[in-house]
C-alpha cells in the first residue's frame, strides 16, 4: 500500500498474521443500501435462471426433445433454444470457455472482482444461506451471543438450529434437483423423482450437489474464496492500477476519531478524518476483514461495506463514499491533493473486448453458416486397393453421412476424380446406378460402404485425389470431402 | 531366542545376542512388534483364505473352498449374459432372409461388425486380416470366385468348406499332370505358355500355340471349360482373367500343372452357429467382390 513499511518493524502477528490459524467465525450484520439491492436483484436473477430454466419449453417438432436447455448424454446432443450441437461441434464450447474467461478478465480490469462479489455461485448461495440464518437466529449480535452462550440449550434454541439446517438442506436439495433436470426432460424427471422411479444416477447426483451446497454455503463459506479458489490469485496477477476496487479513502478517513471528538476538533478548525471507527464496515463484511487495511486477498468486493459506511456517514452528516469504488492511481493522487482520474478505455480493456468480439463473432458466424449435412470418408487401410478380374482397380471407403436437420433426407453420392470412375454403395440398388441414392433419417448418422472402381485402361497413377459430394436431392444442399484413390 | 538381557554392550547400552567373534559381540535388535504381529495376522488370514477359496492342488483336482468361487464358472456366466444381451439382435439376423440383410442398414451394420470380429478370429490366419489373401489363399475383396460369389454360394463355402472332408463340401482338384505322368515335361511347358496366352500374357518365342491348344483341349477343358473360362461347380479357376491364386509366371504355372493343386478350406458348420455364419457371408459379400 501507499503506507511505507519498514520490514524490520514487522515482527508481531498483527503485521504478518500467523501462518496457521483457526477460522474465526464470521457473523455478517444485515445492511441496506445500493449494493445490497444490486446483490438481491442479481441473486434473484441468477437463482431464478438456474432453478427454472429446465422447465422452459421449446418446440422442435415431433420426436425431438421439447426442453429449451438440455444436455442429452445418452443421445450425445446439446440443445440450447434454437441451437442443437453434436459432439463433433465441441469447439463451440471451447469458444464459449474462451469468451467466458476473457469476460472475467474484462470485468476484473474494469471493476475488480465483480464476479466474486455479485455473481459467483459460492457468493450467491452463501449470501442466501446467511439470509436464512439471519431470519431464524437474528442479526450479528444475537447470533454471536447465542453461539457464545454456555447455558444448556432450551427447546427454542434447538428448534431454531433444526429449522435453519432444514431450510438449508431444502435449498441444497433443490440446487441438486435443478442440476439433474438439465440432463433429462424436466417435468418427466420431476414426476419420476417424486415417485422414486428415476434412475439411481439422478439420486446420486442430487445427493452429491445437496452435500456440496450444504457444506460449501453453510459451513465453508468465505474459506472457499480465501483458500480453495484460484481466481483471487489469478485476479491479483491480472489487475492494474486503473481497475476499480472497493477502497477505503485514507485521505478522507484518517485520522480516525469518535463522533463527539470530531465535532469538537472541527469546531476548533483542526483537521480530522471522517472515519469514526464505528466498525460497521467490519460488521457487515462476509469475509470478516477490515477494508481500511487496504486491498486484501480475502476481499470479494461485494460492496456491502460501502452501504454500511454510507449509512453511517448520512447519520453523522458527512459526505458518503468514504468507502467506494476507486482505483490505485486515485489513492495516490488523493494523498497528493489532486483530482481523481478514471480511465475505462485503455489498452487492457480494449484488447479484452476485441478478443471477446472476435471469438464471439467467429462463433456466431460459424453457427449461422454451419451445414446441417456433413460427410466423412475413411479409406480402407487393408487392403488399400483391390485388382479385379478384368484388371480394373477398386478402392473401398467407409462413408459417414451426418444429417443434423430435423427431417429425413434423400441424398445422392458422387465421386469427382479421374474419368470413368464408377461408384457403388453396398446394399443399395439405386435406380440411378452411377449415382447411388440413400436415405439419412433426421438427426442421425448413416455409415455406408462405398466402392469406387477405375477401369483398367484408365491406368491411374499411384494416388490421386477424389472429391466426394453428397447432395440433398430435395434441397440442393451439398457436403463435400476429399480422399485419395490408390492403385496397388 | 535365548535371552541375553544380562549381557549389555558397554558402548551402545543394548543387549547382545551372546554371539561373539574375535571379541566383537552381536547386538540384539529384534523385529518391531507391530511387524511381528502383522506377520502372524497374515498367516491367520492365509488359513482363512485356504478354507473359503480354492487353494491346494490335489492329485487330480484341487480344494474348492467354502465359497465355491471359480473364475471359470464366472466367465461362463458372463459369456451367457453376453449371449442374452446380444440375443435379440442376433435373432433378428438369424430370422432375416439372406438377401434382405444388406438392404437393412441396421442388420448390415450388425452383420459387418459381427463378421469382421469372427473373420479376425477364424479366417484371418489364411485369408489375411483385410481378407486380401495370399498365394494359395484367395483374396475375398475381388470379384474372382472359385466356388461362386453370390451370398448363397459364399455361405455354402463357409459352411462346408472346400475339400474339407465334410459330406457336403466342395470337391474337385487340379490333377498332377507331370507327377502322374500324364504329360511330358515339354508338353507341360507348351500348355503353360498357352494358358498364359489366354489372359494376354507374354509367351516363349519357340512355343507352338497350336500344340498348346491341342494339349489344353485334351486335358484341361474338362474342368476349366472351353476357352479356359473356369467352372465354379468344380472350383476350377477362370484362366482368362487377371487374377491368379498361385501366380501367373511360367515357373509357377509349370509347378501347378505338374504337381497339381488342392487347397483346403475347412468347414465351419458346427463350429460357428448358423447366425454367425450368415453374418460372415454378408461380411465377405460386402467386402466388395460379391455378385
Amino acid at each position: 500500500m501507499n503506507k511505507t513499511v519498514n520490514p524490520n518493524e514487522l515482527t508481531s502477528d498483527d503485521d504478518y498474521g500467523p501462518l496457521y490459524a483457526a477460522r474465526k467465525k464470521v457473523y455478517p450484520q444485515s445492511v441496506s443500501g445500493t449494493f445490497r439491492r444490486i446483490k438481491w436483484g442479481l441473486m434473484a436473477f441468477c437463482l431464478g435462471v438456474y432453478y427454472f430454466l429446465p422447465f422452459v419449453r421449446w418446440n422442435r417438432g415431433l420426436g425431438a426433445p421439447s426442453q429449451a436447455v438440455l444436455i442429452d448424454l445418452p443421445n450425445s446432443r446439446f440443445y440450447f433454444f434454437f441451437i442443437e450441437l453434436w459432439p463433433q461441434e465441441v469447439y463451440y464450447f471451447t469458444g464459449l470457455l474462451i469468451v467466458a474467461a476473457v469476460a472475467l478478465f474484462l470485468m476484473n480490469s474494469i471493476g475488480g472482482r465483480i464476479w466474486c462479489g455479485y455473481l459467483c455461485p459460492q457468493t450467491v448461495w452463501t449470501d442466501l444461506f446467511y439470509a436464512v440464518e439471519r431470519l431464524i437466529e437474528g442479526d450479528r449480535r444475537e447470533r454471536m451471543k447465542k453461539d457464545k452462550s454456555s447455558d444448556p440449550m432450551k427447546l427454542e434454541r434447538i428448534s431454531e438450529i433444526v429449522l435453519k439446517h432444514s431450510i438449508w438442506l431444502l435449498i441444497a436439495w433443490w440446487t441438486g434437483g435443478a442440476w439433474v433436470l438439465y440432463f433429462n426432460d424436466a417435468p418427466t424427471l420431476v414426476k419420476e423423482l417424486v415417485t422414486f422411479q428415476a434412475p439411481m444416477i439422478a439420486y446420486i447426483w442430487i445427493g452429491i450437489l445437496t452435500a456440496t451446497t450444504y457444506v460449501l454455503a453453510g459451513f465453508m463459506r468465505e474459506q472457499v474464496c480465501t483458500y480453495m479458489c484460484p481466481w483471487p490469485r489469478i485476479q491479483a496477477a491480472l489487475t492494474d492500477e486503473w481497475a476499480l476496487n472497493v477502497t477505503y479513502r485514507y485521505d478522507r478517513g484518517e485520522k480516525r476519531t469518535s463522533v463527539k471528538k470530531a465535532i469538537e476538533l472541527r469546531a476548533l478548525g483542526e483537521q480530522v478524518g471522517d472515519c469514526v471507527d464505528c466498525f460497521q464496515c467490519v460488521a457487515v463484511c462476509p469475509t470478516g476483514i477490515d477494508i481500511r487495511n487496504g486491498p486484501q486477498l480475502e476481499c470479494i468486493q461485494c460492496g456491502l461495506c460501502i452501504d454500511a459506511c454510507d449509512n453511517v456517514m448520512k447519520k453523522i452528516g458527512r459526505p458518503t463514499r468514504l468507502i467506494g469504488y476507486d482505483n490505485d492511481i486515485n489513492i495516490q493522487r488523493r494523498q497528493e491533493g489532486k483530482a481523481p482520474v478514471y480511465r475505462i478505455v485503455r489498452a487492457r480493456t480494449v484488447v479484452y473486448s476485441a478478443i471477446i468480439a472476435v471469438v464471439g463473432g467467429i462463433m456466431l458466424y460459424t453457427l449461422a453458416t454451419r451445414s446441417l449435412l456433413d460427410v466423412n470418408v475413411l479409406h480402407d487401410r487393408n487392403p488399400i486397393a483391390v485388382k479385379l478380374s478384368d484388371g480394373s482397380i477398386r478402392n473401398a471407403y467407409t462413408v459417414r453421412l451426418l444429417n443434423k436437420s430435423g427431417y429425413d433426407r434423400v441424398v445422392a453420392i458422387d465421386a469427382d476424380g479421374p474419368a470413368n470412375l464408377t461408384i457403388h454403395v453396398v446394399g443399395v440398388d439405386s435406380v440411378t446406378p452411377d449415382r447411388p441414392m440413400v436415405v439419412i433419417p433426421r438427426d442421425s448418422t448413416s455409415e455406408l460402404r462405398l466402392l469406387v472402381t477405375a477401369p483398367a485402361e484408365s491406368n491411374p497413377e499411384k494416388s490421386i485425389p477424389v472429391r466426394f459430394h453428397v447432395t440433398d436431392i430435395g434441397l440442393g444442399e451439398v457436403a463435400s470431402t476429399t480422399d485419395n484413390f490408390v492403385s496397388p | 531366542m535365548t535371552d541375553h538381557h544380562g549381557d549389555i554392550d558397554a558402548v551402545s547400552g543394548k543387549s547382545t545376542t551372546g554371539h561373539e567373534w574375535d571379541g566383537i559381540k552381536e547386538l540384539n535388535t529384534p523385529l518391531p512388534r507391530w511387524w511381528v504381529i502383522s506377520f502372524y495376522l497374515t498367516i491367520i488370514w492365509a488359513i482363512g483364505y485356504w478354507i473359503v477359496y480354492p487353494a491346494w492342488p490335489l492329485i487330480s483336482s484341487h480344494t474348492t473352498g467354502l465359497l465355491g468361487y471359480s473364475t471359470r464358472a464366472n466367465l461362463a456366466v458372463e459369456l451367457a449374459n453376453l449371449e442374452v444381451a446380444r440375443g435379440e439382435k442376433m435373432a433378428a439376423l438369424a430370422a432375416a432372409p439372406l438377401a434382405d440383410i444388406e438392404k437393412d442398414p441396421a442388420l448390415l451394420a450388425l452383420a459387418r461388425a459381427k463378421g469382421r470380429t469372427v473373420f479376425g478370429d477364424n479366417c484371418a490366419p489364411c485369408h489375411g486380416s483385410g481378407a486380401s489373401g495370399a498365394k494359395g489363399f484367395p483374396n475375398l475383396n475381388d470379384d474372382d470366385w472359385l466356388w461362386g460369389g453370390t451370398l448363397e454360394q459364399i455361405m455354402q463355402t463357409i459352411q462346408y468348406g472346400a475339400r474339407s472332408g465334410h459330406a457336403k463340401t466342395h470337391e474337385g482338384q487340379m490333377l498332377a499332370f507331370g507327377k502322374d505322368g500324364v504329360l511330358k515335361p515339354d508338353e507341360i511347358v507348351t500348355v503353360a505358355n498357352y494358358v498364359r496366352s489366354l489372359s494376354g500374357l507374354s509367351t516363349r518365342k519357340e512355343y507352338d500355340a497350336a500344340k498348346g491348344e491341342k494339349i489344353f483341349a485334351e486335358n484341361c477343358v474338362a474342368c476349366h471349360g472351353d476357352g479356359g473360362k473356369g467352372n465354379q461347380e468344380l472350383g476350377a479357376p477362370n484362366l482368362t482373367d487377371k487374377i491368379w491364386l498361385y501366380g501367373s509366371d511360367e515357373a509357377t504355372l509349370i509347378e501347378t500343372i505338374s504337381q497339381g493343386r488342392a487347397g483346403v478350406m475347412p468347414a465351419w458348420d458346427g463350429r460357428l452357429d448358423p447366425a454367425t455364419i450368415k453374418a460372415m457371408a454378408v461380411y465377405v459379400h460386402s467386402l466388395g467382390g460379391g455378385k
